[in-house]
């Protein structure tokens, strides 16, 4: 890491603004200006239809993204939210939809397949002192076959009613996805700020030793950590089988990179260390905008990945040359 | 019975014997040196006694309870502290978090336990005061202070919640004259008070000022464990380099 002497006026400027929070100025600066471009470029963009549309496309990646958080925040990375995600929502399909099961199994099989597989994450990552980057890239690829291999490579179809209105039901015009969005925000939010386990995680990505030394329980943590991931990402999954009505094998496809760089862009130090659930609300807001601009300008969706890519990138030199402001190590 | 008794405490890593049977007790309100050149498994020592590392054999009591296989906090629960040479700081957190690491206050709400962050600064606050530490504000981020002022923080954590013993990693190594002082003066204060203390320096001077007693480690066995009133400079560096070099001088 870069370690240039600390300018203590640039330091406090910034806690002044943020409240001494990790939550970034520069995210909601962005947003605001990303807003106020689409607003003037395309007329329909703050209408509220397209307003709760922006949301509703939010909440599926919004969710992985706070997962996301706490991996970061702990000096971790999660490849494989997309495929836990596609994951999960065929096993809620097929529970409900092939074996009949009542709608709640359904539910309880999305979350604890998401969770399962973000145990066995966790487990790998510490018992088998294998890189997390190794190990959630793998298993991108093998919760992602799974899936494939529960479903033949088809979606299914035919979810019960009490599910589908998870993800298209509209209690007082909100959609749900978006309520269980911000649900999920504010309780993850007390989690990461105001409880030993979120700032223990924090903790390990700023100084895994000292975090040790202290007795913090590194191992028990980190499971837990990924295991949250996971449990976030068959929420994920669980939204966005509700919403199409079918458990959909290749659901979630390239969700990792919009999740971190949402996550990047709300202020979470990538190298662990600090974490803002609020930041990262807003850098996948900005992902949702940006998504959503370059759709009413009807920019080919190649293009998409293209840009959110370059966000990332973007943001993560950003962060680089921010940092200089350094830690003394 | 001794406050800390280590009997034949042996661990290796792969090929290497980083400590081969160590024995050395540590009375209560005395402090203990802990001397050894660069590799002679000092640090190791401390590490096992302070649960980061788990001894492969032998014996560590802690006022008269097995520690051995302890992790980490229950052994400072038990009333073990260390300042490690690291400082083992968590330097994107402020100043009264790092007193508190490990050992957060926290305050229910609706039966849920979120961190006391108000309580914490008050006591860290004290604590800081109390040391006559110059740390401008314990709400500030602890990777912002100078290297004086992180160490007085790591000390500040290390005697907050009442230890019976303090193990001190080189803890002058990075200090100014006056500063150095200081913590000499600290470890007499301890002392004064019943508290035992490890210290680990490379400063024969310091050592010979406040420890009543002089431990020698070399390749991860104790080769001496005198009275520092019965003996001298120039013997404990026989020892720290091996007699028949120091005859040679």
């Amino acid at each position: 890491m870069t370690s240039a002497p600390t300018t203590a006026a640039s330091a406090s400027w910034r806690a002044r603004f943020t409240g001494g929070g990790a939550v970034r100025l520069e995210s909601l600066v962005v947003l605001a200006v990303l807003c106020v471009a689409m607003a003037i470029s395309s007329s329909a963009f703050l209408s509220v239809s397209n307003i709760l549309n922006i949301l509703l496309s939010t909440s599926v990646f919004g969710v992985l993204a706070i997962g996301m958080t706490f991996v970061i925040s702990s000096a971790g990375i999660d490849l494989s939210v997309g495929s836990m995600l596609a994951l999960s929502g065929v096993v809620g399909a097929m529970l409900t939809s092939d074996l009949d099961l009542p709608w709640w199994m359904g539910i309880l099989g999305c979350l604890a397949a998401g969770a399962a597989t973000g145990a066995v994450n966790g487990f790998l990552i510490t018992k088998g002192a294998i890189p997390p980057f190794i190990v959630t890239l793998g298993m991108l690829g093998v919760a992602r076959g799974i899936a494939l291999v529960l479903s033949n490579g088809v979606s299914i179809y035919g979810l019960p009613p009490e599910i589908v209105w998870l993800g298209q039901g509209r209690p007082f015009g909100v959609p749900v996805p978006v309520i269980v969005l911000l649900l999920t925000a504010l309780v993850a939010h007390l989690l990461l700020a105001h409880t030993r386990f979120g700032v223990h995680a924090q903790v390990i990505g700023d100084n895994e030793g000292a975090a040790r030394a202290m007795g913090v329980r590194v191992e028990r943590m980190k499971v837990l950590i990924y295991t949250l991931s996971g449990l976030l990402s068959g929420l994920a999954g669980l939204l966005f089988a509700a919403r199409i009505n079918s458990g959909e094998p290749t659901a979630g496809l390239s969700y990792e990179l919009t999740a971190i760089t949402a996550t990047i862009l709300g202020g979470t130090n990538l190298f662990g260390g600090r974490g803002s659930v609020v930041g990262t609300l807003i850098g996948a807001l900005i992902m949702g905008v940006l998504q959503n601009g370059l759709n009413l300008l009807a920019v080919r969706p190649f293009y998409q990945q293209i840009a959110i890519g370059a966000v990332l990138i973007l943001a993560v030199w950003l962060d680089r040359i921010n940092s200089r402001e350094g830690w003394r190590r | 019975m001794s406050l800390l008794e280590l009997k034949d405490v042996r661990k290796t890593f792969g090929a290497i014997e980083a400590l081969r049977g160590v024995t050395f007790s540590v009375e209560a309100g005395s402090a203990v040196a802990l001397v050894g050149d660069n590799g002679a498994g000092k640090s190791t020592l401390m590490k096992t006694i302070t649960g980061v590392y788990r001894p492969d054999r032998g014996d560590i009591h802690f006022a008269g309870v097995s520690i051995v296989g302890k992790d980490p906090g229950e052994i400072r629960q038990a009333g073990i502290e260390m300042i490690y040479q690291d400082l083992a700081l968590a330097r994107m957190r402020d100043v009264a978090s790092n007193i508190f690491l490990g050992r957060e206050l926290t305050r229910s709400v609706l039966g849920v336990r979120l961190i006391d962050a108000k309580q914490m600064r008050s006591q860290a606050e004290a604590m800081v005061a109390r040391l006559g530490a110059r740390i401008p504000s314990v709400a500030q981020m602890t990777g912002q202070l100078s290297g004086g002022q992180q160490q007085s923080v790591a000390i500040a954590r290390a005697l907050t919640f009442n230890p019976k013993l303090v193990i001190m990693d080189e803890p002058t190594a990075a200090l100014a004259v006056r500063e150095i002082e200081h913590v000499l003066d600290l470890i007499r204060t301890l002392k004064a008070r019943g508290i035992a203390v490890i210290l680990i320096s490379h400063r024969l001077t310091d050592v010979f000022s406040v420890c009543d007693r002089i431990v020698v480690l070399r390749q991860g066995e104790v080769i001496a464990d005198d009275a520092t009133r019965e003996t001298s400079m120039n013997a404990v560096v026989a020892h720290i380099v091996g007699a028949a070099d120091a005859q040679r001088q």
